[in-house]
């Protein structure tokens, strides 16, 4: 059993937070990590940064340009990671774009994120198709979880086939939009949450995209396993650091 | 072996819908529509109207004597520069506005380094009455002016991609994110035979008019169907996949792709993507590209905006490897002394991006009874000052 399955199993209304590795200083990983599980957050999605990020928005994008800028690096990024796990048991996933990836050796990445002690990968733009064709075996083999994204646009037809290959949670994106561009949910968010907990998957559910507050947090749980927190959480930690995340986790929960 | 794309949307190993699930149905409904559409004789019929009667096809293949005599074998020069609004661009848009058409969407999205792909799809949503939004980095907005105008004047809005290094490849990045927050009533004109699956083949099929027509035109004037080469310039690759589209498997036809080397191919400042890329994913396809050893995507230069991409379409990559092309480079001045010698020659001035497939005959030489066909993708007005400025004129 991967720390994921655990978390969801115990614990509902889960708190997630995405950060991006390497922001706003190269050396804050691990410090945001300890600092977010002493805060109480369930999980985290560690932002591997990426030049061309399709499915973010300016805040995340921004952060990510920075956190290259301060010299980010795969390398790095598990070097960082090398001893997280003698401070940090809270699920770990690993989020970016396939082509850092593909460069370092899909092998060679999962080898190592399981040495490190990462639960699971989301990769926005690795396919369902290419991943069970090419990498579902791989990623089981080294016992990581692979996350797939669905959207209000996602046919019922083809969620029954993300929930048939996903071993971990499945990522709902709250609204047709990249990510941080959207304030508060209307009734077809709430419509959307609700169609998607009737359809009983084997999989539990966790919104992303948009969570920013209380009352976001909230709508979405009430429908849901948990939410994930990304653009606000770094728009937090551009103004007020690593220090601001106490009072963050606190407004939200 | 098959240069074609397969009916999982790959060439050889390059290919793919890399895209975030939320461009899933967008791109799905293409995939599932765009042959049928394409076939259906409502559409064709339409489409050839409108490339003969507007865009002006066909495009003459022209004997170019005097060049032919310099370099001492036969050069055509397939006009693509003729088309309305100077380029082969138009071909795709008109293509993919019908597209958009049958598929019902309201709203179209393209993305524009040098304002050629821009101009052209401005200029089918004036046709059709579409409204149109075109992404561009701001520093190509800078540098493009007078297209940026075209385009206002087209009616279409302009929009400046802020992020990353603010030209073609974050102007692409732009048009996605738009595609993704407007999932319904919204068409991406994408410029070149990149992006995912089917884009490549659709954009491909679309610009195959061209070697559709030079088949007949060289039969009428060589008695053969077949060059022994189609040479053509390779930004994303439009123009050359049009070009080779129905040579791809007639192993008589050299294909020879001309990519741009900027300042030279080990200067750092360079945009020839088959020395100097590997393999990854740009754009929601699996090609060769420009990159870091770390899988960032590097900015590539050349003085042409049209070939200043840090990638190449997936058939591309395809024909590299597999060496069914033969894939040369040429840097910035050769190919603006090209652009210079063909206006002297033969009364033609050429875009800086057709310049570089120009260049060959400096560098290559061929038999003199071979039959070697350029395709002059554009005509230079746009670039004029950018000769102004470099030959002091
Ligand atoms: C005249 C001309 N030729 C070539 C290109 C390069 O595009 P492609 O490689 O898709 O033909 C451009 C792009 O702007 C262009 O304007």
């Amino acid at each position: 059993m991967n720390r994921i399955n655990d978390k969801l199993n115990t614990k509902s209304k889960l708190l997630s937070i995405y950060f991006t590795a390497g922001y706003p200083n190269l050396e804050d990983t691990v410090p945001v990590l300890e600092s977010l599980q002493a805060n109480g957050v369930d999980m985290v999605e560690i932002g591997l940064p990426f030049s061309d990020p399709l499915a973010d928005g300016p805040t995340i994008q921004a952060s990510g340009t920075q956190a290259l800028k301060n010299g980010m690096t795969t390398t790095l990024l598990f070097e960082q990671l090398k001893d997280i796990r003698k401070t940090v048991s809270i699920p770990l996933i690993i989020m970016g774009y396939f082509n850092p990836v593909l460069q370092y050796g899909v092998e060679n990445f999962c080898k190592k994120c399981q040495e490190i002690g990462i639960d699971g990968f989301i990769l926005p733009d690795l396919p369902l198709a290419e991943y069970q064709e090419h990498y579902q075996e791989m990623f089981e083999k080294y016992g990581l979880v692979n996350v797939f994204l669905i959207t209000p646009q996602t046919s019922d037809e083809r969620i029954k086939q993300i929930d048939d290959a996903s071993n971990g949670f499945i990522y709902m994106v709250s609204s047709a939009s990249v990510t941080g561009s959207q304030s508060g949910f209307g009734n077809a968010q709430t419509d959307y949450f609700a169609r998607i907990k009737n359809m009983n998957l084997n999989n539990p559910q966790i919104v992303g995209f948009g969570i920013n507050n209380s009352e976001t947090f909230d709508a979405a749980t009430k429908y849901t396993n948990g939410a994930i927190i990304g653009s606000a959480f770094i728009k937090m930690l551009t103004t007020k650091g690593i220090d601001g995340i106490s009072d963050f986790v606190k407004s939200i929960r | 072996m098959n240069y074609n794309v397969n009916e999982k949307g790959y060439y050889g190993e390059f290919g793919g819908a890399y895209i975030p699930e939320m461009l899933y149905p967008n791109v799905e409904e293409l995939r599932q529509q765009y042959l049928k559409v394409m076939a259906s004789d409502e559409f064709q019929a339409e489409f050839q109207d409108l490339l003969k009667e507007y865009v002006g096809r066909p495009t003459p293949l022209y004997f170019a004597k005097r060049m032919s005599e310099k370099y001492n074998t036969k050069i055509y020069l397939k006009r693509e520069d003729l088309c309305h609004t100077g380029a082969h661009k138009v071909n795709n848009t008109i293509g993919q506005i019908l597209m958009a058409q049958r598929l019902g969407k309201k709203r179209i999205i393209a993305e524009t380094g040098a304002g050629q792909h821009g101009v052209a799809t401005a200029t089918v949503c004036a046709l059709m009455g579409l409204e149109c939004i075109v992404y561009m980095g701001e520093i190509d907005i800078a540098r493009q002016a007078p297209n940026v105008a075209r385009m206002k004047m087209l009616g279409a809005t302009v929009v400046p991609a802020l992020s990353g290094s603010r030209t073609l490849k974050d102007a692409t990045n732009e048009a996605i994110r738009d595609w993704i927050n407007n999932p319904t009533d919204t068409h991406y004109i994408i410029g070149s035979v990149v992006g995912p699956h089917p884009y490549p083949d659709m954009v491909a099929r679309f610009q195959s008019v061209i070697s559709e027509e030079i088949k007949t035109q060289l039969q009428e004037k060589e008695g053969r169907e077949n060059p022994d080469f189609v040479v053509a310039c390779v930004g994303g690759g439009s123009n050359a996949a049009g070009a080779y589209y129905h040579y791809l498997d007639q192993p008589d036809v050299g294909i020879i792709a001309v990519e741009a080397a900027g300042k030279g191919i080990h200067t750092g400042e360079s945009a020839a993507t088959s020395a100097l890329g590997k393999t990854g994913i740009i754009h929601g396809s699996k090609t060769l590209l420009m990159q870091t050893d770390d899988g960032q995507i590097t900015e590539p230069y050349s003085i042409s905006a049209g070939l200043d991409y840090p990638g190449v379409g997936p058939m591309h990559a395809h024909l590299f490897t597999s060496g069914r092309g033969e894939f040369i480079s040429i840097t910035d001045d050769d190919a603006m002394n090209a652009g210079l010698a063909l206006c002297k020659l033969e009364g033609i001035i050429p875009a800086i991006e057709s310049s570089h497939a120009l260049a060959i005959f400096e560098t290559r030489t061929f038999k003199p009874d071979d039959v070697v066909v350029v395709n002059l993708s554009g005509r230079g007005d746009k670039d004029l000052n950018n000769y102004i400025e470099y030959f002091n004129l």
